[in-house]
């Protein structure tokens, strides 16, 4: 159907009042567009939590101490959690869950690449939580501000509970850092695996970023990728410090001029490997999600066919 | 041997804190190891809070077990080899498929209600304590259960004739619940603990009466595993700690 005037002042007035700061809610008319794209990058974080499950996971069976061991599973349950309600979130703007399991599990939609690395250490649970995490953070406090009022909100939320997890990641650092010296240098090795893939999770750098422009006048992405890596950067180099952990990165320095932190290049061919499948982890993490779905089917099946019978039972009675 | 609270020798608060903590522990991996296998996203989230739970008291009832030689929690979990392991045979086996995983939780939930029921009316305050803050926790491990075998066992043929494997392959582990070491016995006899054998008859009424509604039945057979209080395990323990201890054992002098 070719657009006429009512859908360009349709459109005229969405713009308009994304331009007013005003939220954009479920019944609210919106481009399909507009749908299209917040779906996509809700259904992605969604994707991106639950699978992030996986390389801590990893690690609680393992725990070194019933502290740390309680510590992770809470966090990994946490992590379920925040899938969970961003799930519910996509499914605001007429998506099921099923059908976003459905593209993840067949390789159809994306989810954050930082988590194809493998986790080979305990120490990796330490720079998870602190890079990780507080990369998550940094983008998710500017998504709290997002245009989609439901996106918005579940990113509050989210966002204290991830900075609970920053914190205790950089405490389990600090205990291997200042412990033996086999512990310290599990701790710096595991920073020095973790700190480039973590820079990249902010995305390309703007010059290559193809979407930024839209959504950035839709509100949808409120900060630049760079400049959400820029502050992530001069956040966390004052907190390596603090851990006495080194970041591998020779040309990082304080720029008095820019009053910012100036970093080395990103290594952005290994980006593209990762995010077109050929991680460390890509094929692994999807294989576990696909086959819990499918160990699943008949337990949910079980649950449909109960249920059903229940309702009938009380609409007989 | 010494006397401690209530008449209560510590070598057997020791021993009963220590099997029960050890029951606790041990389920509590298990159900971390669904952890991102779980056939649904909320069951992700139960299976979780289960396992939260029972680490918890765990590390209440191991704290406990050590408090006579000064040995804490971690010395506990991580430096006893599966020999000296109090567990019961039920708690160790393996998650099998998710049927099993609800069975062996049914079983042993009941169980532990009852037991933390008595236990937290008993004379030794801090085992009354324990139990009384773990019964309610229990209490929803129980209700949990319950709704799954309903489900499963009400559900698809498939789901029921699960349902009908898994019991038959936890049944023979559940005589052991009911005997009591002597350390047990000389503890129930001084009111700190219940008697074993008043648990038997609500717990067999308890999940008789659940599975007879579900179309299922307690196998035909009798129960008659045991040792796991004595230290006498199955295979499956060794595996287990192996896992769990081996980085802690790693680097015997760190903290973490
Ligand atoms: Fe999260
Ligand atoms: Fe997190």
């Amino acid at each position: 159907m070719p657009p006429t005037n009512s859908d360009e002042s349709r459109d005229l007035a969405f713009q308009e009042a994304i331009d007013a700061d005003r939220t954009v809610e479920p019944r609210d008319w919106m481009p399909e567009r507009y749908r299209s794209t917040m779906v996509r990058q809700i259904a992605q974080h969604a994707h991106s939590e639950i699978i992030g499950m996986q390389p801590e996971g990893n690690w609680i069976t393992r725990a070194p101490s019933l502290r740390r061991k309680a510590i992770l599973l809470a966090k990994v349950q946490d992590e379920a959690g925040h899938g969970l309600y961003l799930y519910a979130a996509a499914e605001t703007l007429g998506v099921e869950r099923r059908e976003l399991t459905e593209l993840l599990i067949t390789g159809r939609q994306k989810y954050s690449s930082i988590f194809n690395y493998p986790t080979l250490t305990w120490a990796d649970v330490g720079a998870i939580g602190w890079l990780v995490d507080g990369a998550a953070i940094t983008n998710q406090l500017a998504l709290t501000k997002t245009s989609y009022g439901p996106y918005a909100r579940a990113m509050v939320r989210i966002c204290r509970e991830e900075s609970f997890h920053q914190r205790q990641g950089f405490e389990l650092l600090s205990e291997l850092s200042r412990g033996t010296a086999a512990q310290h240098e599990m701790a710096q090795d595991a920073v020095n695996r973790w700190w480039w893939p973590a820079l990249m999770m902010f995305g390309p750098p703007d010059t290559e970023s193809p979407n930024t422009a839209q959504s950035m006048a839709w509100k949808i992405k409120r900060v630049s990728n760079d400049d959400l890596r820029q502050r992530f950067v001069d956040m966390t180099v004052p907190q390596a410090q603090a851990l006495a952990l080194d970041l591998p990165d020779p040309q990082l320095r304080w720029n008095d001029a820019r009053d910012h932190y100036d970093f080395g290049p990103i290594d952005w061919e290994e980006f593209r490997q990762v995010v077109s499948g050929h991680g460390a982890c890509n094929a692994q993490r999807i294989a576990v999600r696909r086959a819990a779905d499918e160990d699943g089917a008949w337990v949910r099946e079980a649950a449909r066919a109960w249920e059903g019978r229940q309702s009938s039972r009380t609409s007989a009675a | 041997m010494t006397a401690g609270v209530a008449g209560l020798w510590v070598v057997d608060l020791r021993e009963v804190a220590l099997g029960l903590g050890d029951d606790c522990l041990v389920l509590s991996h298990r159900l971390a190891e669904w952890t991102t296998h779980a056939p649904e996203l909320e069951e992700e989230m139960a299976l979780a809070n289960l396992a939260l739970d029972l680490l918890g008291q765990a590390r209440s009832l191991l704290t406990l077990a050590g408090e006579a030689d000064g040995r804490d929690e971690d010395h506990l979990a991580y430096w006893r080899d599966d020999r000296d392991f109090h567990n019961l045979l039920l708690v160790e086996q393996p998650n099998g498929d998710f049927a099993v995983t609800m069975t062996r939780q049914l079983l042993f939930s009941t169980f532990q209600e009852l037991l933390y029921r008595g236990m937290a009316a008993g004379t030794e305050p801090r085992l009354a304590a324990i139990a009384a803050k773990g019964v309610m926790e229990a209490r929803y491990h129980v209700e949990h259960a319950r709704l799954w075998v309903q489900r499963l066992g009400g559900g698809t043929e498939e789901s029921h004739r699960r349902m009908c494997r898994a019991l038959d392959l936890l049944w023979p582990y559940t005589r052991e619940l009911f005997e009591p070491t002597e350390s047990w016995s000389r503890a129930a006899d001084q009111g700190a603990v219940p008697p074993l054998s008043s648990l038997e008859e609500p717990w067999r009424h308890s999940i008789e009466s659940l599975l007879a509604d579900s179309d299922l039945e307690i196998p035909g057979f009798p129960a008659w595993q045991s040792g796991g209080r004595l230290g006498r395990h199955s295979e499956h323990l060794g595996h287990l700690l192996a896992e769990m201890q081996h980085l802690h054992r790693s680097h015997p002098n760190a903290s973490w």
